[in-house]
């Protein structure tokens, strides 16, 4: 089947385009999905795409990203083949490795894996064909698209995506890695939809990589749905590493039942213009979060963290760090909203971003907001903007180090504090040697994938390559 | 002569700080600049060292004959200056055994000598963390990264043992430090000195000159060096204080 044309993406011809494929689109769902698709799309008609006269968007145009022409496949294309796709995985690190290709699920003959364990990962298409009991309690449960126009169009359209699902106290030794891979002959639009559920006391790494292949543009809408079940722990990750002409919205739900542990991992390394919209809900008391995020922007790449943390119920404690080193003329917004209910006593919830501006034309917006409803509550928030630290520099060059590797040992530092939070030694040195690379300026879009698996392994020290003064 | 100022005029945002400095130091010589706190020792170290966010609007520096006012920092430092700094930086994320590798090999590359490989370097470091006794695993952590304060200082001399400089400046590398890392910090001065070598010793008080005898002690005062003497005028100025220096004035 050929792809559906966006030229441009609009909200018009999305409508249009869902009339006329409504059978097709809702064909596998159960009559609760198909009836979440309906009321999605409604929103969308109300609430079409954000603009800049929106407070959440003052700062982020997407207007240029949508104003182009875009294939729309409404089904995977028959000749992918993404076996490269399961060649990566992390050095020494156990991984069970989703691919997907522009936000299809890939591997056909093995749409789910059952462990032996019960923790099933695949297709979200086939999980709802088949554990509808699994999949319908939390599917479009957690995701505002009364508010959300990006999460209501990808509510209507999305018909796959992936679908993990950790029982009950299984703790799962191996990381998930999901590896989507954005590769078309064309621009292509793209809208995916994931589920990840851990029920009580489980556990689990999810390493979720956005790749481009090739140079086309792309624009996605991903959306994910997290459930972290009553003590449960789940260390989570999202590296982007797209290319200069890919837009991504980002949007992801944390759903935290009581005693529930979340670590969060932003690291966005290449794109366009990449916005991340996280959503971290305390269910239930004493929940944890700790959200990290890094990002390194030249050129003109735009980079949109908003976070959103609901402190809905006592005695959670969430914690936000932000880092960000912005080069040339890239822009970047930073909005942190904490909301404290009324009955969210003893919320202890922190939030920081920090900033370095390598050039004058370099910018940032930098936006906490704070909505306490209750007078017992530890709140705390910071924002720091600034250039290269002027004194450290003439330090480094006084031991005979060139200004450029100062520089680069500088904002290696800088980027460090929230490198150093990643738990898993294997990752973290993997992606240490990615931001270097970054830094540098030698990070390629990958030629496999985003973990960079054919370059050889190297054991990891900071090393300055002398022939690049 | 290592050294020579001559007639050194430097100042920060326009406000003259130097106001004329004249200093001679020759290889094996150790001068203890000593003076009250704002006339300028600091801005002498920071200048000779390249610091750029001063303006040098007169007077002419050489070492060993050559014009240094025109070589950039890091070139300074590749040909044999080290400044121990006051306030040394943290640098998180940076151990210092990668950071004095790179400096360490970006020295060499300056000279025309092959980078040091891994196994030579390892072993410097041993010999040079015994001279300034340190015993622990400091070298792995980040630079100066939550160091106490006499751990910074101890760094700042391992530095310099590890770079071998040719002239070397230490800026009050006694502050903050008690009797015992004094000592340490003195002894590792006192072993890297040599024939070859000369120091620029700044300190506000005579305690350091106990350990580390001076050939020459200059007062600064007001951007000038208004008196000069051997090791017997520092005792002087710790009896008689700086008021003694103003009076004669």
């Amino acid at each position: 089947m050929e792809p559906m044309v966006l030229t441009p993406i609009s909200k018009e011809r999305l409508l249009d385009l869902y009339q006329e494929n409504r059978s097709s689109l809702s064909a596998d769902d159960s009559p609760a999905v198909r009836a979440n698709r309906e009321k999605a799309l409604d929103s969308f008609r109300k609430l079409g795409f954000p603009d800049k006269k929106m407070e959440d968007w003052r700062n982020t145009d997407i207007s240029k990203s949508l104003g182009l022409a875009y294939d729309y496949p409404l089904q995977p294309s028959e000749e992918d083949d993404m076996q490269k796709v399961f060649r990566c995985n992390i050095p020494h690190l156990d991984t069970a490795v989703i691919g997907q290709l522009n936000g299809w699920f890939v591997s056909k003959d093995v749409p789910l894996m059952e462990l032996g364990n019960g923790i099933i990962i695949g297709s979200l298409a086939e999980a709802m064909k088949k554990y509808p009991h699994l999949v319908e309690p939390h599917l479009g449960n957690y995701t505002d698209v009364e508010s959300n126009g990006f999460a209501a169009l990808n509510t209507a359209f999305a018909t796959d995506g992936t679908f993990i699902y950790i029982p009950d106290g299984v703790k799962s030794e191996k990381a998930v890695q999901l590896v989507n891979v954005i590769q078309h002959r064309e621009n292509i639009f793209i809208q995916s939809r994931n589920l990840i559920i851990l029920g009580k006391e489980a556990k689990l790494t999810v390493v979720h990589c956005d790749d481009s292949y090739d140079h086309q543009p792309s624009f996605s809408n991903i959306v994910t749905e997290i459930v972290v079940g009553e003590g449960a722990f789940l260390d989570h990750y999202k590296l982007q590493n797209l290319n200069n002409n890919s837009t991504l919205v980002s949007s992801t739900w944390f759903h935290l039942e009581r005693e529930a542990k979340l670590e969060s991992h932003y690291l966005s390394l290449n794109g366009a213009l990449l916005r991340n919209n996280t959503y971290v809900r305390f269910n239930g008391s004493f929940g944890s979060a700790n959200i990290y995020g890094l990002y390194l922007m030249d050129n003109r790449q735009h980079i949109d963290n908003y976070v959103a943390v609901d402190h809905a119920s006592p005695d959670c404690i969430s914690n936000e760090l932000f880092k960000g080193i912005l080069d040339e003329h890239a822009t970047g917004v930073f909005n942190g909203h904490i909301l404290v209910q009324r009955d969210a006593q003893r919320t202890n919830a922190s939030q920081n971003n920090r900033n370095l501006l390598l050039t004058d034309t370099a910018k940032i917006n930098s936006k906490p907001f704070l909505e306490i409803y209750n007078d017992d509550v530890k709140c705390s928030h910071g924002s720091t903007t600034g250039q290269l630290d002027e004194t450290a520099m003439f330090y480094l060059r006084q031991r005979g180090i060139g200004e450029d590797n100062a520089r680069m040992l500088l904002m290696f530092a800088f980027a460090d504090e929230v490198v150093s939070k990643i738990a898993i030694e294997p990752l973290r040195y993997r992606i240490e040697d990615m931001v270097k690379k970054r830094l540098q300026g030698e990070l390629q879009i990958c030629e496999q994938c985003v973990l960079h698996c054919s370059t050889p392994e190297h054991p990891m020290e900071f090393k300055i390559d002398l022939s690049k003064i | 002569m290592l050294l020579k100022i001559t007639n050194l005029h430097a100042s920060i945002k326009g406000k003259e700080i130097l106001k004329g400095i004249n200093l001679v130091v020759n290889k094996g010589e150790v001068h203890a600049i000593m003076g009250p706190n704002g006339t300028g020792k600091s801005t002498l170290a920071s200048v000779i060292a390249g610091r750029d966010v001063f303006d040098v609007t007169e007077g002419e520096v050489l070492y060993n004959a050559k014009n240094l006012l025109t070589l950039s920092v890091e070139e300074r430092a590749r040909e044999g200056i080290f400044l121990g700094f006051q306030y040394p930086v943290e640098i998180p994320g940076v151990s210092i055994t990668n950071f004095m590798r790179t400096a360490v090999n970006e020295i060499r590359k300056y000279r025309g000598l092959d980078p040091m490989g891994a196994g030579e370097f390892l072993k410097m470091m041993e010999e040079k963390k015994k001279l300034v006794e340190i015993t622990s695993n400091l070298t792995n952590r980040s630079v100066n990264e939550g160091f106490s304060g006499g751990e910074k200082k101890r760094n700042e001399i391992f530095q310099m043992a590890m770079l071998e400089p040719t002239l070397a400046i230490l800026d009050e590398t006694d502050s903050g430090l008690d009797i015992d890392a004094l000592r340490v910090v003195a002894n590792g001065v006192n072993k890297l000195r040599t024939s070859e070598n000369g120091f620029v010793v700044i300190t506000h008080y005579q305690r350091l000159l106990d350990y580390i005898i001076p050939d020459f002690v200059h007062v600064l005062f007001e951007g000038r060096i208004v008196k000069s003497g051997g090791k017997e005028l520092a005792m002087e100025l710790e009896e008689k204080g700086y008021d003694w220096i103003k009076q004669q004035l």
